[in-house]
């Protein structure tokens, strides 16, 4: 069982390593090329949450569902809970995590603020990830507007 | 915290996202990189760019002196193979020299979830793990070479890791700073 830190390591890695290669690919390109980040990160969420999801019985429905992400999902991958879910009932849901992970070891204020999309980016795609396993289709962004708070937002994609 | 509506273990979840995440990685580098030996090399390199922060880490938790001796050293890294991947792995097949030595690992959670196609069976799947010992050591003036001997995921019965010591890093002034 692996120690919480190495989790911190290798996420700083995986980021590194997908800039370092978007960079290779195209030298040019103005804004850096985080989709693979977010792929990697939907993969882990997908096989994350059908492991965590086994023994449990069926949601009941949309909103249901993202209680979980934001109680026991949460909790699992980031040592705490989501600090404010909003919904507007129409499939647009805000989570809001006021000392988010990822962000928690970078100094606060605005100095760092144009990489922030770097270290949200893979959990973006874990929420994606997770919620595509349980049968839900979304869009996943991120909004960072002063560290370490961060908000998710969701867009349920109903067709 | 509260823990009311705790379902999950946490410590094994936490364990599951890291090898769930170190599978993603891997297989999006074997799509970046389609050559099995570049992807082991960038594994290792990953490896010690965590390595290199890892000991930190290690040493400010668990407050540890200086080594005596390479035996010392050993047992230090099980201790922190414990510690980060929380497996203890054997310490054995010491050279005569007392310069070399495996760790032998009873199971690896990094290739729990894991098995290779056929067609990557030369990729080196666990390389992360010497880049992390050869960034470690580094940073304590080791200079080590690791390798893997044997490999659980190509159906040897554990997974068994050798360690080479090739000399001790003096500290040096970075070059135009006298």
């Amino acid at each position: 069982m692996a120690d919480e830190t190495v989790f911190d390591f290798l996420h700083s890695e995986l980021v590194n390593y997908v800039i370092e290669q978007s960079e290779l690919k195209n030298k040019d390109a103005k804004d850096e090329d985080l989709s693979n980040l977010e792929y990697l990160g939907f993969s882990t969420g997908y096989r994350m949450i059908e492991r965590l999801t086994k023994e449990m019985p069926r949601f009941k429905d949309e909103l249901d569902t993202m209680k979980f992400i934001c109680t026991d999902f949460w909790t699992a991958i980031y040592r705490k809970q989501i600090d404010n879910l909003r919904t507007n009932h129409q499939g647009v849901y805000v989570l809001q995590d006021n000392g988010f992970r990822f962000l928690n070891n970078i100094s606060n204020g605005k100095q760092y603020l144009e990489l922030a999309p770097r270290y949200v980016t893979f959990t973006c795609g874990v929420v994606r990830g997770g919620l595509a396993n349980l049968g839900i289709n979304s869009l996943v962004t991120a909004e960072v507007q002063s560290m370490p708070s961060c908000k998710f937002h969701i867009q349920v994609q109903r067709s | 915290m509260s823990r009311s509506s705790s379902r999950i273990d946490t410590k094994k979840v936490n364990s599951e996202l890291v090898t769930l995440t170190y599978g993603a990685l891997v297989a999006q580098m074997i799509k970046d990189l389609d050559n099995a030996d570049d992807v082991s090399k960038q594994l290792e390199r990953l490896g010690y760019n965590m390595g290199i922060r890892i000991v930190e880490d290690f040493l400010s938790k668990t407050g540890s002196g200086r080594c005596l001796d390479l035996k010392d050293t050993a047992d230090k890294v099980q201790m922190a193979f414990k510690m980060y991947l929380g497996v203890q792995p054997n310490v054995a097949n010491w050279s005569a020299a007392g310069d070399e030595f495996s760790f032998i690992l009873d199971s690896n959670p990094l290739t729990e979830l894991v098995e290779l196609p056929d067609d990557l069976k030369n990729l080196k799947y666990c390389n992360i793990i010497c880049g992390v010992l050869r960034g470690a050591l580094e940073m304590v003036h080791l200079d080590v070479q690791s390798w893997i001997v044997q490999d659980q995921l190509k159906g040897d019965s554990n997974t068994e890791i050798r360690l080479k010591f090739i000399r001790r890093l003096e500290d040096s002034i970075p070059a135009g700073e006298d």
